[in-house]
């Protein structure tokens, strides 16, 4: 009844020379553009996300560029404060934002609960287009001269002051946001009812909680987020006086409005990744997630939490110092969830059977940065100490480590994962774990200086230091460690697009992972399942007593290092230790 | 793990109202309704922040605003309230003609929720080009015209326009799209699409929408027109 | 314990960084230690129960309430009492002694203005006395700003339309960074100074030589100034309260108000009244006087501020100065025309 979606069993009759997958289902450009099939909306969407993410990488680079001068190297003031902007707008609102969620989430969701697609293809499908038209518009912004504002658009400074591309920018990112608010209806409705027979809540992959908690906070957060862009923008536009201090508006408004979403967006863009890490630590110790309802009922507490803590962003704002205790002794209080996943994870471990290919390098220095990332934001909670050390690089650095170090390192972890299951090749295993450790090396390189800098009191979003000499070998640190990191980000776009073509075929399940979407062929038919699975077993189920034989080999699991080029960590030294 | 069982190819045994997605009906009828009320809830966060700005500006600036509020048309706003109201009913009723697969009923009603969508957004218009004339249109050549602002302070006077319009606008937009949908959901149901008349969810989805739109009003309309004066002392 | 002798920290030159930095350090034991317990049984377990070790794998743990618990409470209760240092502090940098002395900020696209109860000015520099408490009243005049002494270990936003205020005691003479902490434009970077921390002995020297700049009168005579060439005096007279109330002694009081309620007659109060007097008529008064808002300058608002807190009369023996020096000495904004900071020309609009 409806062009966009894809015709279901078509092919089936007679055999084909590969089997029909949702690749290969169909070949015109059409039936991607009016597909309905998450699986594909999800492939487009993380073309999308890596195109959006190289331009924000871009903008990285040069910032580091030019901070390794105190005076600069190239840029006037102007082109480098719109170049943050840019940073900051790009990788937020068109990468972090979406990355997990619509990408590996759009995947795996309706796979791993045993559906046929999401409850409503079509409004996935413009979910894609209303991010691809906003980031066309942000892109546009940029040619036009950019922005200046920083990305947290602070009036009076974006509404009266700035002769940029203001209105348009946020435009926007008002229209990405409607692309998260409908991926997050179809979530919520998918984890609610879509479950395949036996798929209770508690059997659910911690990956679909935190999708789904994720979701529940996108549905609150964004719409309060676009509206107050609204109002920014009228009163750019047309002069309605909502925050114009002039006017008997309060500037400050804004920064809560505009905090009651951005901070949960944090949470946004971290609940996914503690999905990813779950499943990775689960999936790579062959082992159910130690204390599985604490970590589940963690990420309801966080999102739930996180929508209470805004004004621990505006402490010196001017806001009541009543207010500020509040806020501060409830940030506290919402480090705990994290704390809780990050000791199950670790428990996970005890007692597993651990193998150390790519994704779990990846989740261990989740691990170890998250961690980092997170208690550095106690020092952001503790009202007294924020004082000194906010709007520095302290904070920069604090949240790198959470948005690189956790976010990107989990989604980096979970496209290996995955990438068999979505593609059906298989990358190259031993580059893909030497590059994990530059990722990691490069990171702490790039963003531990940067904690000591802000703790010495540089602040942040400064072009020149030229009056603070001292900061400068910080700077020259981060930036060389910013080379290594961009070579980390670049060598996998480069072997994932090489194993399109070169990449050992991978078998349905070749982690020996435990998950409906293992369950099925990689790729996975455009149905995702021949037949509707019925859940019999326990979430993460491993049977201890199996594992012995798989890692003997005798399973028909793909064991990387059987790739063309021999791997020293592949099965014959497994078998060798033994 | 987990065992498998067989279900075709998804379409041959399902009526041609169930998506290829959904096992059956219910399934189908149940994500909708979901989906329905999540995406209410975030219509409710969009006008929440609005709400919550409106409360805090006129917590700070009760006399002005309450000074400025003297110039709106209780009279019009009264009718729009009945209006909506009335079409509230209306909505019902068609939904209640869904449920009993009644197409002349369901017809005549969504046509009656219609008219009345019109009929407020005609009042409205009279409204707007009212304020326009009196130039308070924040931005562009506000009236400092005493008699127009009550004695209101002019930049107060602004934002509680500004807000005005803004927080009226924004549900103008909604009654727009609302007759949007109405117009659809009536062709549907005018072609007898199976679409629509298989099952009368499709009908109390719109409705819910519809109701949401009316709700939104009914505060819109005491917070911005029936306002109390404030507590002391405005002889003046 | 003086951790100032570690080349990676910042001086510590006022009386809250020594208890910041013991809060600070404190939190980075409690990070290394976290980061360390973690990485180590990651690490250990990963290694220790690799794929086809032998190692005894029996009766593995899935739950348990009791470590739950544990880690659930731990980092709770440490969190708490991190929260109390946190709080204990930042209460003390927002109760201002009564006794100190009041340094009027204002932030402007991109620099500094900074002036002294006895008139003396300065841009982009920071003068004050060893071992005294100073507290800063700041206001922009364009967007917002952040007031920043990374040595001092105290920041806070400078917000146009309202009035901050900080405080701080300086514990260590020398020159320190002053920075603009919140970005603010173009030269966001550029628009900072220094804080230059002097013994009591050479600050008052400093002061009485007049700085850098000064306007050849206290704030409170500039206060006098602007009164009586607003005519302020003809309705809010000593003696005269008919049309208006009288400003002798009114600075602290509470105040009634025409719309009903109180409010407490402070800076905020008096630059609203002053700005925007409608918003706050007194009880019993015509809503008479004229709107100055965007009529006169921030730096006004203060000196006239001042002016009231000082008694609000007008003396006779206020001295008489020509203007144009105060014009002069003002610092115009960005390219804006130099007049920016004076008192308009034309006359308060009738209403």
């Amino acid at each position: 009844m409806s062009a966009t979606h894809t015709p279901i069993g078509s092919g089936l009759q007679e055999p084909p020379k590969e089997p029909k997958n949702y690749l290969n289902a169909e070949h015109t450009i059409s039936s991607w553009l009016l597909t309905g099939d998450h699986k594909r909306i999800a492939v487009m969407y993380l073309i999308s996300i890596s195109i959006f993410f190289f331009f924000g990488g871009i903008a990285a680079s040069l910032i580091r560029y030019e901070l390794v001068s105190p005076t600069g190297v190239t840029l006037e003031s102007d082109t480098y404060n719109k170049i943050f902007t840019a940073h900051g707008v790009l990788m937020i609102f068109f990468f972090l934002v979406p990355a997990i969620p619509a990408t590996l989430g759009n995947f795996c969701l309706p796979l791993m609960i045993g559906a046929r697609d999401l409850a409503f293809p079509r409004l996935n499908l413009l979910s894609w287009y209303l991010y691809i038209v906003g980031g066309t518009v942000a892109l546009i912004a940029l040619i036009a001269g950019g922005v200046d504002t920083g990305w947290t658009f602070y009036p009076p400074y974006s509404s009266m002051y700035s002769n940029t591309q203001v209105t348009m920018t946020i435009a926007a990112a008002f229209i990405a946001g409607f692309s998260s608010i409908t991926t997050a209806i179809n979530f919520i409705v998918t984890t609610h009812k879509m479950r395949a027979p036996g798929m209770t809540w508690f059997r659910l992959p911690l990956f679909v909680w935190s999708l789904y908690a994720t979701s529940v906070v996108i549905i609150l957060g964004t719409p309060v987020i676009a509206i107050t862009l609204l109002m920014l923008v009228f009163e750019r536009s047309f002069g309605l006086p909502i925050f114009n201090p002039e006017m008997g508006g309060d500037p400050v408004l804004f920064q809560h409005l505009f905090w009651f979403y951005s901070h949960p967006a944090v949470y946004i863009m971290i609940l996914p990744s503690f999905g990813v890490i779950s499943e990775l630590i689960a999936n790579f110790t062959r082992k159910r997630v130690f204390g599985y309802h604490f970590v589940a009922f963690s990420s309801l507490a966080i999102a739930g939490l996180g929508f209470i803590v805004w004004g621990h962003h505006m402490f010196v704002s001017s806001q009541s110092m009543y207010q500020s205790i509040v806020f501060s002794l409830i940030s506290f209080l919402v480090a705990v969830p994290s704390a809780i996943k990050v000791f199950n994870w670790t428990t996970t471990i005890y007692k597993g059977h651990v193998r150390l290919q790519t994704p779990m390098i990846y989740a261990i220095s989740f691990l170890g940065l998250f961690t980092v990332g997170g208690l550095t934001g106690l020092y952001l909670a503790s009202i007294g100490t924020d004082v000194h050390l906010t709007n520095t690089y302290f904070v920069v650095a604090h949240f790198h480590y959470v948005m690189v170090g956790g976010a990107i390192t989990a989604f980096l972890g979970g496209l290996h994962y995955w990438w068999p299951k979505i593609t059906g090749k298989m990358y190259p295993e031993t580059i893909a774990k030497v590059n994990a450790l530059v990722v990691f090396l490069g990171f702490n390189l790039t963003f531990f200086p940067q904690f000591i800098m802000g703790w010495m009191g540089m602040p942040r979003r400064y072009h020149y230091y030229y009056f603070a000499p001292e900061y400068q070998p910080y700077h020259i640190m981060s930036s060389a460690g910013a080379s290594f990191l961009a070579l980390g980000l670049l060598v996998p776009a480069i072997y994932f697009f090489k194993s399109l073509t070169s990449g050992p075929q991978a078998s349905a399940n070749p982690w020996g992972a435990h998950g409906l979407e293992w369950e099925t062929a990689s790729p996975p038919p455009t149905t995702n399942f021949v037949a509707t699975p019925i859940v019999l077993d326990e979430v993460y189920d491993f049977d201890p007593a199996s594992e012995y034989e798989q890692e003997k080999g005798t399973a028909e699991t793909y064991h990387p290092g059987q790739d063309l080029l021999q791997d020293k960590d592949g099965n014959t030294k497994q078998d060798g230790t033994e | 793990m987990a065992a498998m069982t067989h279900h075709g190819d998804g379409h041959g045994h399902h009526n041609d109202a169930v998506h290829h997605q959904y096992e059956d009906i219910e399934q189908q009828n149940e994500s909708y309704i979901v989906g329905m009320w999540t995406f209410l809830v975030t219509e409710v966060m969009f006008f929440g922040a609005l709400f919550f700005t409106y409360s805090l500006y006129r917590f700070a600036y009760q006399l002005d605003f309450w000074q400025a509020h003297r110039h709106l048309n209780i009279p019009m706003g009264a009718v729009n309230t009945v209006i909506l109201l009335l079409s509230s009913f209306t909505m019902v009723l068609a939904v209640y003609g869904a449920q009993t697969h009644n197409r002349k009923m369901v017809l005549v009603n969504i046509g009656l929720t219609i008219a009345c969508a019109f009929g407020f957004l005609v009042i409205k218009y009279f409204e707007y080009m009212g304020k326009i004339n009196d130039n308070l249109v924040p931005g562009i050549g506000f009236t400092s015209d005493p008699s127009v602002l009550h004695g209101a302070n002019l930049n107060h006077a602004q934002l509680f326009y500004g807000l005005y319009f803004g927080m009226t606008g924004l549900h103008g937009v909604h009654v727009v799209v609302g007759i949007l949908i109405l117009g659809a959901l009536a062709m549907f149901w005018y072609k007898r699409n199976r679409l629509v008349t298989n099952d009368f969810i499709p009908t109390e989805l719109v409705g819910l929408y519809w109701h949401f739109v009316d709700l939104v009003w009914i505060f819109l309309f005491p917070l911005f027109y029936l306002m109390p004066a404030p507590m002391h002392g405005l002889s003046h | 314990m003086n951790f100032s002798n570690y080349p990676f920290s910042p001086p510590q030159a006022s009386n809250f960084a020594e208890e910041h930095d013991l809060i600070f350090y404190a939190l980075t034991i409690l990070t290394v230690l976290f980061t360390a317990i973690v990485m180590f049984f990651v690490v250990y377990f990963s290694l220790k129960y690799r794929a086809g070790r032998k190692v005894d794998r029996s009766r593995p743990m899935y739950e348990n309430l009791k470590l739950e618990l544990t880690w659930t409470v731990v980092p709770l209760i440490l969190g708490l009492i991190m929260f109390y240092f946190g709080a204990k502090l930042f209460i003390d940098m927002r109760n201002p002694p009564k006794d100190a002395t009041e340094i009027f900020v204002i932030g402007k696209q991109w620099m500094w203005h900074v002036q002294h109860r006895n008139g003396v000015r300065e841009n982009n520099t920071l003068h004050v006395p060893l071992g005294k408490p100073v507290k800063l009243t700041m206001i922009s005049q364009d967007v917002l700003h952040a007031f920043y002494i990374p040595a001092f270990r105290v920041q806070m936003h400078v917000v146009p339309g309202r009035y901050t205020s900080m405080w701080f005691i300086p514990t260590k003479v020398g020159e320190y960074h002053l920075f603009c902490g919140m970005y603010c434009g173009t030269q966001h970077s550029e628009m900072g100074g220094k804080v230059v921390v002097m013994d009591p002995r050479s600050f008052a020297e400093w002061s009485a030589n007049g700085g850098e700049s000064t306007m050849n009168m206290t704030m409170e005579q500039a206060g006098a100034q602007t009164f009586s060439k607003l005519a302020c005096n003809n309705c809010h007279g000593a003696e005269n309260t008919q049309r208006a109330p009288t400003l002798a002694g009114i600075y602290g009081k509470p105040r009634s108000l025409a719309s009903g309620g109180s409010r407490l007659a402070d800076d905020e109060y008096l630059r609203e009244s002053i700005l925007r007097p409608h918003n706050v008529l007194t009880a019993g008064y015509e809503d008479t006087m004229p709107e100055y808002d965007k009529q006169i300058a921030e730096k006004d608002v203060l000196n006239l501020i001042a002016f009231i807190k000082n008694g609000g009369v007008v003396s006779s023996g206020a001295p008489a100065t020509q203007s144009s020096s105060s014009i002069a000495n003002d610092v115009g904004r960005g390219n804006a025309a130099p007049a920016v900071g004076a008192i308009r020309e034309e006359a308060p609009k009738e209403q």
